[in-house]
């Protein structure tokens, strides 16, 4: 049994938080606020803190694309997410950017050239369930950092301030094509708080690998879990469970009004800060993406109710097992589904859990992600939705390759928000872009080159160059893949 | 549950076999023959056949070949363009033992754990109490599994396994026996080499206990009446473990023993060795076999190892790679495939058996070695050769016949046959699949 369940266990490892909070450290936006209200507002100069502003952004991505050279890759198969599959096509990234793709590209003079006879083409693989970081490898209790479980509401912890880069799963989901990652917190609680979108490079802190302007996630559980670690204190049920959203909301619309309110008139003392609500308020703003850990259909058409109920939007429901039972309701209100391609039955709310899940969703219009909350399963996003695709068509759906690939790619980027970055094969797109053995689907399939913004990452005929965590030195040995 | 719909051919079947075991019985009038014919045939005990013939009577396969003849009346099945193979056989599942997670917590059953004394439940026949009506099975089977060893687990010896056939509503006939008569049912007894589940507070005391049962699970077998006139001193462990252990001190019954981290596998080979104890031992897990797999070959031990893990999840596990299977394979150890993928593996997806097949040929065994690896080996190691695993005279005909190679997401188990068999049935996620799909 494996982290879903794991992550349960690892509950009751956790110990009582330190309760100090650094409200020092809270810094004004740089620039570009995302809504009206903060357009009005003075933003405080940086570092004097205590102010609950919009768009905060207290611990900047120091992320730096490494060097690039121009690379064309030809003579390769091209699933490019936006389209049909490109035959013997070609692909030109330079500076960092897909600048052209399709039968043919200009290459500049200089360029790196790559035949990509027998090859397939997709774009980074990015998934929107990971614990990678905060649960990582070996499992430790001493590292157990992914589910703050010591109150039902904990909106203000950041899962970033969990994440070890040294994690050596890391490299590993690279291995695999995965270029960007949400790492979020278990599912423990209520609203367990804020997600993290990475991307998959070594660095000495979180701050190297977050993705510069990426919003950060809202991470709620609905169901089992919150109710069976709170049973003693509560919630001890599912009405409890809603009872707990909803107070909750209610409280962070009045702390967001009350600081919406100063940061425009600036009338008397500012109100006092709450990292909770602050995280809350910025749900309600839009600035932050709601993802939300659900698998019955009756407690999603709940919290869709909730949702609407104080005015925020749920991005994505988390493992949704049975998704495909209010699929039609997914597709009309623009929610996606983050889901496993075969995992299910080993829970009272996960009994209903059929392979035929993620096609169902897709068929409906909804939009359909492949995810893992796994370690193993994110470095095989590709074999997983293989799975989900022929458990599709076995049970009659009609499902191209071509849309298999955007549950692993197109989708779970419009569900980070990042549609507009990563996710195709297009020109302006960032050139995160994976080399792959033969088709992704075909099980015998590996990644051979992976490119973030342009530069490579990954490739598996140079082992001199594999990305090792400071963990793995000295214990685990050197791979080179070879067999003797 | 809708596999009961298949019961009165599976009576028909088990009669048939029933008396084939008793010998002399004259042939049913009914006695039913099948030809598979046309397809590409991989017997697994040989090389593979084109366009070649699985011939199979009365739930058991009589000839398979390129020219064999198909006698009149046989039901002919066409499997021209399709891969035939053996059944698939997951060597590592609880199918039967559990369901729906946490009794406490969901009302589901989980009777994969003895209670034991001090960490040893050698005498705990974990079959027992398979549930023939397991949502899973039905899902495994129409996954081109026809055969998996269902285990106990949990502490130092977790208990007895035994292999069952996935048909049926009773597992007294759903057990795939070594041999004929009482005591044949247990394939093997499963160990862990775990401080936790040993109650051993370190490696050497962990070792020390393993070492002191055995040994005197041999000393009580030499001295029953002494132990009866309760002239013995205090043994290891109570008298049903100690009589079920017989049967591993004696080498009948292989002790499979789960433990990763090389150095561990090398002092369990030494309980052999040095410690004089002939035992036939497998080994589970496995994580850094790679890194002794000379030893393990010159052993001969098999040892059971996914293919679909590359992390360092534990200290004991630090040298996890992928290549393992392939490294052992390649160093002569006898590989079987077991299940270490994201998800279940031991339940929802134990016919998830075939991607790691498919991983392992990614990361560097060979093709028909993957095939071997979730067939014909695992029948080896647990004794059972002589009856499943393979495509040849005289084993029972389960037989699957897939639209493409087996290892491919893509392809289908076509038809699966088990004794003969040929098994359809619902599941309950088809039920619900068509309830909501439009």
């Amino acid at each position: 049994m494996r982290s879903a369940i794991l992550a349960v266990t690892a509950l009751a490892l956790c110990t009582q938080a330190g309760a100090a909070v650094s409200p020092l450290l809270a810094q004004a936006p740089a620039a570009k606020p995302a809504t009206d209200t903060a357009k009005k507002a003075t933003v405080a100069p940086p570092g004097a803190g205590a102010l609950s502003v919009p768009n905060a952004d207290p611990f900047p991505s120091t992320y730096a694309a490494r060097p690039t050279r121009a690379t064309v890759i030809r003579n390769v198969s091209i699933f490019t997410a936006a389209g049909p599959m490109i035959r013997n096509g070609a692909v030109l990234l330079r500076d960092g950017k897909i600048v052209a793709v399709g039968a043919t590209v200009d290459a500049p003079a200089g360029a790196v050239v790559i035949d990509g006879t027998g090859k397939y083409v997709t774009p980074g693989l990015i998934d929107t369930h990971s614990h990678l970081g905060v649960y990582p490898a070996p499992g430790t209790a001493a590292h157990s950092d992914g589910n703050e479980a010591t109150a039902p509401v904990t909106a203000h912890v950041w899962a970033e301030h969990s994440v070890w880069p040294q994690d050596p799963q890391f490299p590993r989901d690279l291995m695999g094509g995965v270029t960007t990652l949400q790492v979020l917190p278990g599912s423990a609680n209520l609203i367990g708080g804020r997600s993290v979108v990475l991307k998959v490079v070594p660095s000495r802190s979180v701050q190297g690998m977050k993705f510069p302007g990426a919003k950060y996630g809202l991470k709620m559980a609905c169901g089992e879990n919150p109710k069976r670690v709170y049973a003693q204190r509560g919630p001890s049920t599912r009405m409890g469970n809603v009872a707990g959203y909803r107070a909750a909301w209610i409280q962070a619309e009045q702390y967001r009004r009350k600081w919406d309110k100063w940061l425009v008139d600036k009338q008397g003392e500012a109100p006092s800060r709450d990292l909770g609500m602050e995280t809350l308020a910025e749900v309600l703003r839009g600035n932050i993406l709601v993802h939300n850990h659900c698998y019955q259909a009756d407690e999603m058409m709940q919290m869709i109710d909730i949702a609407r109920e104080f005015g925020y939007q749920i991005r994505s429901f988390h493992h949704g097992v049975e998704a495909y039972k209010v699929a039609d309701v997914l597709a009309k209100e623009g929610i996606s589904g983050s889901l496993w391609a075969d995992w299910g039955g080993f829970k009272m709310e996960a009994l209903d859990g059929v392979r035929a899940n993620i096609g169902l969703v897709h068929v409906a219009g909804a939009r359909a992600i492949v995810h893992s909350d796994d370690p193993s399963g994110s470095q095989r996003l590709n074999q997983e939705a293989a799975k989900a695709l022929a458990a599709a068509r076995e049970a009659g759906l009609r499902i191209s390759d071509e849309d298999a690939i955007t549950w692993i790619t197109r989708n779970p980027a419009w569900a980070l928000g990042l549609d507009d970055r990563i996710g195709t094969i297009e020109p302006g797109k960032n050139a995160d872009v994976v080399l792959w053995s033969g088709n992704p689907l075909s099980v015998y399939t590996r990644a051979e080159k992976v490119w973030i913004d342009g530069a490579v990452y990954f490739d598996r005929a140079d082992a001199t160059q594999r990305w090792r965590t400071d963990f793995e030195l000295g214990y685990v040995p050197a791979n080179d893949g070879r067999i003797r | 549950m809708t596999h009961r719909l298949l019961l009165p051919a599976l009576v028909l079947c088990l009669g048939a076999e029933a008396q084939a075991q008793t010998g002399g019985a004259p042939a049913r009038p009914t006695s039913q023959v099948i030809a598979i014919t046309g397809g590409t045939v991989f017997p697994v005990s040989g090389p593979r056949i084109e366009r070649g013939t699985v011939l199979i009577r009365d739930g058991r396969i009589v000839e398979v070949g390129a020219s064999v003849a198909v006698p009149a009346g046989a039901q002919v099945i066409n499997a021209a363009g399709k891969w035939v193979t053996p059944g698939l056989f997951n060597a590592s599942t609880q199918l039967g033992l559990s369901e729906a997670g946490s009794p406490q917590f969901s009302g589901g059953y989980n009777d994969t754990r003895a209670k034991g004394t001090n960490g040893v439940a050698a005498a705990f026949k974990a079959w027992e109490g398979i549930n023939p009506a397991s949502t899973f099975i039905v899902p495994a089977r129409q996954g081109g599994v026809t055969t998996v060893l269902v285990h106990p687990s949990g502490g130092l010896v977790s208990g007895q396994a035994a292999v069952i056939n996935l048909t049926g509503d009773n597992v007294d006939s759903m057990l795939v026996r070594r041999g004929a008569g009482r005591g044949t049912a247990p394939v093997a007894m499963i160990a862990s080499f775990s401080n936790d589940a040993a109650q051993a507070g370190a490696r050497g005391e962990l070792l020390g206990k393993l070492r002191d049962l055995l040994l005197d699970a041999k000393l009580y077998g030499q001295n029953r009446a002494a132990y009866d006139r309760n002239a013995s001193r205090a043994l290891a462990a109570p008298r049903a473990d100690l009589e079920a252990l017989q049967a591993v001190v004696d080498t009948t019954l292989p002790l499979a023993i789960e433990v990763n981290r090389a150095s561990d596998i090398r002092a369990v080979l030494a309980l052999t060795q040095r410690d004089r104890l002939p035992l036939k031992l497998i080994i589970v897990g496995a994580a850094e076999g790679w890194q002794v797999a000379r030893e393990l070959a010159a052993a001969k031990v098999s040892v059971m190892v996914g293919a679909m893990s590359n992390i360092p999840s534990s200290f004991e596990a630090l040298g996890t790679r992928q290549e393992n299977a392939a490294l052992l394979r390649a160093a002569g150890v006898s590989v079987v495939l077991i299940g270490n993928g994201p998800g279940d593996s031991e339940n929802f997806n134990v016919m998830n058996i075939r991607q790691e097949a498919g991983n392992a040929v990614a990361y560097g065994m060979s093709w028909d070695d993957a095939l071997r690896a979730i067939t014909l080996s695992p029948a080896e190691a647990f004794g059972l050769a002589d009856k499943v695993g393979s495509l040849r005279a005289g084993r029972e005909a389960n037989v699957v016949i897939w639209d493409g190679d087996p290892f491919e997401f893509s392809t289908r188990a076509e038809q699966v046959f088990i004794r003969g068999v040929k098994q359809g049935g619902k599941s309950r996620q088809d039920e619900l699949t068509e309830r909501y799909k439009p």
